[in-house]
């Protein structure tokens, strides 16, 4: 690997390449672009060594926007096209681009398998509840009842919580962001990139043309404070706009409640901490819904553990003995020499 | 009984003859693959020549006793050169009735038949669907038939070994396997080293199996046999000199990819999805922990191929194998690798279908899905191996044209030679070529889109290279740099290059040769595949009997060599044997318009040579 450390401070425009952004005016891929550039400026990783895969639809479009090594490939297959980069050279920084129907419909299979083998990548779904670049069709996320060409009268089958999702299929790293949070989503991208492993992480996008606001119960200016919630590892589990309304486990109950500090006696202290390596509590945060619960938001689940290709690697190290010859090979078991 | 195999001088004469086909048969938990691989291996080590045929039930355990659990191995041997299998049986062993049911017409009139009559209990023959016993009728009186109780035979050969009476039976296939050494003067330290090393945790297993060999063939040297069944001797065949290894069609392409991607400087990325017959390829380079081979078991067929493709684009070999159904799968990916230009091999173990089909029996039915099988002009390299042995070439000239031309090849191999085996005369891997991938590293007028004049691959610049940062993808390309592009006319001319490239491999390659028989003539037999054997076998015969005939084999099946329109033309018929139902005769017609006529079976069985020889003879008449 080449390893000479760059020779000054990359900016945002360093990733950017000289390819006309082709997503619809004030789509939510632009914000989320601007902060994938900006935070690999602000790490300092190095363009050449990084890679951008993605699969079909309009999150797909994002590695020719990227100032680095970037595939396009096909629907739902980005997953297994990184794990197979991966297994080539381990060295290289992998970041997986996706959406909705990409990741959890025609390529759910392959993202189950890349999180709970814990390949060591990024993998950002892009979710916005919508089939775009097809014109709008309900998408695998899409809320009961959504009307699109495809469904009328309103889809009528259950959505997947991409997050739980996640989650179940074994993922060490779980984060949620919101496209129009510049500040936030760069915290979250860097412990992404940070985690050794599969670190999945749901993006919050708005679909101007085909789902406008469809997260607006929880990213509206005049709802977030309310129904939104920043979880951070060791941190009291506190939201609302006086910032004084917090969560803790139930008494007699495997669920989480709202209580608010200085009703019934309830002090900072009543409210339980994040704890990110906490797999009951990840599920608990990332299934929490308005109107009965805030949004979690953040570092909601994280928790080392070997990585595949590492793993494989090492396995294959280990029981090396040397360097073996295509000859040797061939002579390998019976022979006999006739003549 | 020692747990050695003992030699004794032996004090009665062996009849010498040529060569014998012999098949044992039995259910699917007997053993049978075994004993046929291990016959295989006292044969070769006996220096005659040979070809196997192991034909095995899809199911794992089939129900004990039925039919459609029968499992058998057949091998031809002898002192001559042999290029099949076998036609018809000079000795058949079953170990139950419904092996005799399933096997018994492929036994030649008087051929000997060894039934282990300890098995054709009244439960057994009913399994196998007979109202009363063959052997007691006269329904085998055209047949020499040897009646021994090997399962008893067998418990009282190992009873002192302390097992179990289930396990003490599960010794009888080397009961037979050691009286059929007794019958053709075959040694058995291999085996018994076999035993030795396979049970070196269970001393008492492999002793017990030790025993019934030798019991076996202590049975033939002091029974009162059938004055019929006699010891015979084959001497050795007239080989090359040299080292020799027997091979199935599995281990040669296998130890072929991973020894091309050496010639390449490459590591390869080899991914698959278990699937019959392919998964042994995977099985064999997974324990190839000192080359420089990494396995990945996908969590699907697509998911394999597409991993393939990620590790070519970063720089690896990109392989992936399967069947039928599974390369089905693979196609969108397969059309990935076509445009944006990466090496890639797809291994295609055919077997018969459509849909599940037979999937241990073989076919040649997936030539169409490998030249023309996917959406668009998607054109690609198509090679096909001709024998076990031949895997290896074959496997090395795929990575070759795969790296040299970026593009992905099909390599066609079946479920025979997959599983069938050969003497093979091992080659010194120092006289092999080495192609060297190129990688590209100038950022000079540098875009993805470059690409070699003269063999008009484009340029590999794997990620990690310094300045040469870019993006491929599935959609459209500038020509010109490499960009989105969805210019008419530039679809136009990258579609055009996309073809160009792959018809100028026809370039690269050996022209066709004639394997035997003249350049000219009456008919040409043409094949493709694992009929090599028969087809070449019953030309021969037919060129001794002073036939203008000549066999053609082609292994470059997408592009053709550039001389085989040329080459066809010079015949006045054209007979193309194939176990599909016509598949490479469409493309020779459509090529080269030449009035190709078929000889085609579907019915799970490699051609026998006299069904070819019988086909070339009645157009030799015309």
């Amino acid at each position: 690997m080449n390893i000479a450390t760059p020779p000054e401070k990359l900016t945002a425009k360093d990733f950017t390449t000289d390819q006309e952004v082709r997503w619809c005016p004030g789509c939510g891929d632009y914000a989320i672009l601007k902060s994938v550039r900006s935070t690999l400026a602000d790490i300092g990783v190095q363009p050449h060594n990084t890679v951008f895969v993605s699969g079909i639809g309009c999150a797909a479009r994002f590695p020719y926007y990227m100032e680095t090594y970037g595939f396009h490939t096909i629907h739902g297959r980005a997953p297994a096209i990184a794990t197979g980069v991966k297994l080539a050279n381990p060295d290289l920084d992998v970041w997986v681009v996706s959406g909705d129907g990409d990741a959890l419909s025609i390529g759910g299979n392959h993202l189950l398998h890349v999180l709970r083998r814990n390949v060591d990548l990024q993998f950002l779904l892009f979710n916005n509840e919508i089939y775009g670049l097809t014109k709008g069709q309900y998408s695998p996320t899409s809320r009961p009842g959504t009307r699109s060409p495809s469904t009328p009268l309103g889809s009528v089958d259950n959505p997947v919580s991409a997050a739980l999702f996640a989650l179940g299929a074994g993922a060490r790293f779980v984060g949620r962001s919101i496209d129009t949070q510049q500040k936030h989503m760069p915290t979250v991208l860097k412990r992404a990139h940070e985690h050794k492993g599969a670190s999945f992480v749901e993006i919050f996008q708005n679909c101007i043309v085909y789902n406008d606001n469809v997260f607006g119960r929880f990213t509206g200016k005049e709802v977030a404070a309310e129904n939104q919630i920043n979880v951070e590892h060791g941190k009291p589990l506190v939201f609302g706009k006086d910032g004084n309304k917090g969560l803790r486990v139930k008494p007699g109950a495997l669920e989480l409640e709202i209580i608010t500090i200085g009703e019934n006696g309830v002090s900072i202290d009543d409210i339980l901490e994040h704890d990110e390596t906490n797999l009951t509590l990840a599920n608990l945060l990332a299934a929490m819904e308005p109107p009965t619960f805030p949004v979690a938001i953040g570092v909601i689940y994280c928790n080392p553990g070997p990585t595949y290709v590492e793993s494989v690697r090492q396995q294959k190290e280990s029981t090396r003995t040397k360097r073996g010859s295509i000859n040797d090979l061939l002579r390998s078991g019976h022979t006999w020499q006739n003549g | 009984m020692a747990v050695t195999a003992e030699h004794v001088e032996e004090d009665f004469p062996r009849q010498e003859i040529e060569s014998a086909v012999i098949r044992f048969a039995g259910d699917s938990g007997d053993g049978m693959q075994l004993t046929g691989s291990q016959f295989t291996l006292a044969t070769a080590l006996q220096g005659n020549d040979l070809a196997t045929f192991p034909d095995f039930p899809a199911e794992i355990r089939a129900p004990t006793g039925t039919t459609f659990g029968v499992s058998a191995f057949q091998i031809n041997f002898g002192s001559k050169g042999i290029q099949t299998s076998g036609d018809i049986l000079d000795v058949l062993i079953v170990m139950n009735p419904a092996a005799l049911k399933v096997n018994i017409n492929d036994l030649r009139p008087g051929g000997l038949l060894i039934a282990d009559i300890g098995a054709f209990s009244s439960r057994n023959l009913t399994k196998a669907g007979y109202s009363e016993n063959p052997l007691e009728g006269n329904s085998l009186e055209k047949f020499k038939v040897l009646e021994v109780d090997m399962s008893r035979l067998t418990k009282e050969a190992v009873k002192e070994h302390g097992l179990t009476s289930k396990e003490a039976l599960r010794c009888k296939n080397m009961w037979s396997l050691g009286l059929i050494y007794w019958m053709y003067g075959r040694k058995r330290e291999a085996t018994v080293d076999w035993l030795k090393d396979k049970f070196k945790g269970k001393p008492e297993i492999a002793a017990a199996n030790i025993a019934a060999i030798n019991a076996g063939h202590a049975f033939g040297e002091t029974a009162e046999m059938p004055a019929e069944v006699n010891p015979y001797t084959i001497p050795a065949a007239e080989i090359a000199p040299g080292l020799y290894r027997t091979v199935t069609g599995t281990e040669a392409a296998a130890w072929g990819l991973a020894a091309g991607s050496q010639l390449a400087g490459l590591e390869m990325v080899f991914c698959s999805y278990p699937i019959t017959p392919a998964s042994a390829v995977l099985h064999t380079l997974a324990g190839m922990d000192n080359y420089d081979v990494v396995t990945f078991q996908a969590e699907d067929e697509i998911s394999a191929v597409c991993a393939a493709i990620g590790a070519s684009y970063a720089g690896s070999l990109g392989v992936t194998s399967s069947s039928g159904p599974g390369v089905a799968l693979k196609t969108e990916a397969i059309g990935l690798a076509i445009s944006t230009e990466l090496p890639l091999v797809i291994l295609n173990s055919q077997r018969a279908g459509p849909s599940t089909g037979l999937p241990t029996k073989t076919e040649q039915s997936d030539l169409y899905q490998a030249v023309y099988g996917r959406n668009a002009d998607s054109p690609l390299v198509v090679l096909s191996a001709r024998s076990p042995s031949d895997c290896f070439d074959t496997a090395i000239e795929a990575v070759r044209l795969a790296t040299k031309y970026m593009t992905p090849v099909i390599l066609l191999t079946d479920g025979y030679l997959a599983n069938a085996s050969e003497p093979w005369l091992i080659p010194d891997f120092d006289d092999y070529e080495p192609f060297p991938a190129k990688f590209h590293a100038d950022p000079e007028g540098f875009h993805p889109s470059l690409r070699d004049p003269e063999t008009l691959g484009r340029i590999w610049a794997k990620p990690g290279t310094p300045e040469l940062m870019h993006r491929i993808g599935g959609i459209e390309k500038s020509f010109d740099s490499g960009h989105i592009s969805y210019d008419p006319e530039n679809h136009q001319k990258m579609t055009d290059v996309r073809t160009a490239k792959i018809n100028g491999v026809a370039a690269d390659i050996p022209a066709q040769a004639v394997e035997c028989g003249t350049e000219s003539g009456k008919v040409a037999v043409v094949g493709w595949g694992s009929t090599y054997g028969p087809i070449s076998r019953a030309v021969n015969n037919l060129i001794e009997d002073g036939h203008s005939v000549s066999h053609i084999h082609i292994r470059h099946i997408w592009p053709f060599p550039a001389n085989m329109g040329d080459l066809l033309a010079n015949f006045d018929q054209v007979l193309v044997p194939e176990m599909n139902t016509g598949q490479l005769i469409t493309v020779l017609r459509s090529e080269f318009l030449v009035p190709a006529e078929g000889l085609n079976k579907v019915n799970g069985q490699p051609f026998k040579i006299f069904e070819i020889e019988d086909a070339v003879r009645e157009r030799l008449e015309r």
